[in-house]
């Protein structure tokens, strides 16, 4: 592999693949590229350059442009990773709108200049298993071949179903390039600052009344470790990428020490709905939609491809649960309030003998 | 504090109860991908249905033997009773009489996971939705997968239709056997037709909540709430001998295969529900 541009690198999952990419002496070239210079501590790690490799060169284009074209052209670019597909519009400039803009418009611009030039080989996309969409007829585990039921309301889910739609045009058109696409469930980690995170990092919970999803996470090394495998090697296809297991979503709020408040599901999807103005909950129809139906994936595919397994969504959460503020009901406390019981009881009974 | 004056049977007790609390609090229990809580299950779902199926309908158990020590089965069941409190009845006795003590994974409508609440009962107890990948899945996993091929026409029929099989739709439940190389065990549970009598249904009301029946039984909905505590009718459970599949294993999209088995097995359990009909003369005795 001599050139690999990374798009995305402006945020926590981009630099880090592309940090990783360029410590690897069998990559030649990084070329990173955001519309925006990177915060401080990710530039640090686009600039950090163990066994004095060369760093990642960071480019400024704007995806929604075809920018994008001359920098993959110039550089003779042998694969291609896009991860800049944002999730959420929290802080995004141009809020729903510009997300939406810079993940659609700006993966036909990505994958029409990849279309375009001849050196690209392979190609990694970063999608998410928003892709199933929500619907109550779903089966209980989605593999890679199961079709969206409804169209989902959720605006990123939205997003996806329009990429992967563009991926499978350029499949079409360029079938010599190994395309893959990763669909990824929502990443945690001790490092990682998403809208879930923050949801979970929250004394008291939001969750719908009367409805319990189970959910799915993945360390935000293992994403790391799959993307960087997924150039280094030859992985073409679609794969979910998820922490085997799961965890409701009120056995996470537990044992994240969290109080759940529970909320009509209506009064969610009316805050969701006026969160897109107005941030008050951190709420999107996504994550109301996830909360109402969950989504588990199954990862065999994954695991008989690439030969590696994530660590488990428990574990993964547990690490996130430990970067950050016990909550009121932590482990602990509970543990001793049921020691202080047992004694109580005991001392009763004794003292009756 | 000695530890011998401790040791007896209200103090383990008390100290495994207030354990299991901790547990819950902390989220420290395992789920299943299809969300089923093997410890929510056994320690607070069962207890609360041991009652009503011991006392209440005084349930009794024949070819228990039937059902595989391990591996997976499918276990087809007739279905009755205006509110589906056969599939409960069931998974406990395959739970409390087999010697494995095995949990009857059930398969449920789209409404039932529709629903508030009743979706996340029914899947924390180990159900999940009545398709044809969740069914190969759990079968694949060597898992007991129970049915009940006449789904709501089975459950929301009248009381003069009682012990009359009803329809077994599409057959989707053969072809998940077929697939995985599962046994069929048919099931005749006679009793659970007497608990809710369903002698009338609201349509335009049912439309209206958006239900497949709004039922009128001779309690409700004239006795209020007091309308919603069952008949206390005697109930029968036989397992049937199984069926194997394998001879089959290959034609899983066969129409014709799949038919005349779904034929054969409704047709086993539509006579053992005569015969057992036979030994229980009096619904009620």
């Amino acid at each position: 592999m001599r050139t690999v541009v990374v798009t995305g690198v402006g945020r926590f999952l981009g630099a880090n693949v592309a940090a990783r990419l360029a410590a690897d002496p069998g990559v030649g070239r990084v070329i990173g590229v955001d519309h925006a210079p990177a915060p401080d501590d990710l530039e640090e790690a686009l600039d950090r350059t163990p066994s004095g490799h060369a760093s990642v060169v960071v480019v400024h284009a704007d995806l929604r442009t075809s920018e994008i074209a001359d920098v993959i052209a110039d550089a003779k670019a042998d694969a291609v990773v896009h991860l800049a597909v944002v999730t959420s519009p929290d802080g995004y400039p141009g809020g729903r709108a510009g997300m939406k803009e810079q993940n659609v418009i700006g993966t036909m611009q990505v994958l029409a200049a990849c279309q375009q030039a001849p050196s690209v080989r392979k190609v990694v996309i970063r999608s998410s298993t928003a892709a199933y969409g929500a619907s109550f007829r779903d089966p209980a585990i989605f593999t890679e071949d199961t079709e969206p039921r409804e169209v989902p309301r959720g605006g990123f889910a939205r997003d996806i179903l329009d990429i992967e739609g563009y991926v499978r045009g350029f499949r079409r058109r360029r079938p010599d390039v190994a395309a893959t696409v990763l669909r990824f469930v929502p990443f945690v980690g001790g490092r990682v600052n998403t809208r879930l995170t923050r949801y979970f990092a929250q004394p008291a919970v939001p969750t719908v009344i009367g409805r319990d999803p189970r959910l799915q996470f993945l360390h935000i090394d293992d994403a790391i470790e799959v993307l960087y495998r997924s150039i280094t090697e030859d992985h073409p296809g679609t794969f979910n990428v998820a922490g085997p297991g799961v965890l409701l979503l009120s056995q996470a709020i537990r044992r994240a020490g969290r109080l759940a408040v529970p909320v009509l599901e209506f009064g969610m999807s009316g805050a969701a709905a006026l969160a897109k103005r107005v941030n008050i909950l951190g709420l999107s129809l996504d994550q109301v939609d996830l909360f109402v139906h969950g989504r588990v994936v199954d990862i065999s595919r994954l695991i008989k491809e690439y030969g590696y397994t994530p660590r488990s969504t428990a574990d993964a959460f547990v690490d996130f649960v430990q970067a950050r503020e016990p909550g009121v009901l932590h482990a602990e406390r509970v543990a001793a309030a049921e020691r202080a019981i047992l004694d109580g009881i005991r001392q009763v009974r004794s003292g009756r003998n | 504090m000695a530890g011998t004056e401790h040791s007896d049977v209200w103090d383990r007790r008390v100290a495994s109860a207030l354990a299991l609390v901790r547990r819950r609090l902390t989220g420290q229990y395992e789920v299943d991908e299809f969300g089923f809580d093997a410890e929510l299950t056994e320690e607070v779902f069962y207890p609360a249905l041991r009652p009503a199926y011991r006392k209440w309908f005084r349930v009794e158990v024949s070819g228990v033997q039937n059902l595989p020590l391990t591996g997976s089965a499918l276990v087809v069941s007739n279905h009755s009773g205006t509110v589906p409190v056969d599939s409960l009845m069931l998974a406990l006795a395959v739970h409390d009489e087999h010697p494995a003590r095995r949990h009857l994974r059930l398969l449920g409508a789209d409404l039932v996971f529709r629903t508030p609440f009743l979706s996340e009962l029914a899947r924390k107890t180990g159900g999940t939705l009545a398709c044809n990948p969740d069914a190969e899945r759990l079968l694949g996993s060597g898992e007991l997968v129970g049915v009940f091929p006449e789904g709501f026409k089975g459950v929301g029929k009248r009381y003069t239709q009682r012990y009359q099989l009803q329809r077994f739709g599409r057959g989707g439940f053969v072809s998940a056997a077929l697939r995985t190389g599962a046994p069929i065990v048919p099931v005749a549970i006679v009793g659970a037709e007497e608990i809710y009598p369903m002698v009338g249904d609201l349509k335009p009301l049912a439309r209206l909540l958006g239900t497949p029946y709004f039922p009128i039984t001779p309690t409700f909905p004239w006795l209020g709430p007091l309308g919603l505590v069952p008949l206390p009718s005697k109930w029968l459970i036989e397992f049937g001998e199984p069926i194997d599949t394998m001879p089959w294993h290959d034609q899983a999209d066969d129409p014709v295969v799949i038919f005349n088995l779904a034929d054969q097995v409704r047709e086993t359990i539509q006579q053992a529900l005569h015969k057992l009909l036979k030994q229980r003369p009096d619904p009620f005795g």
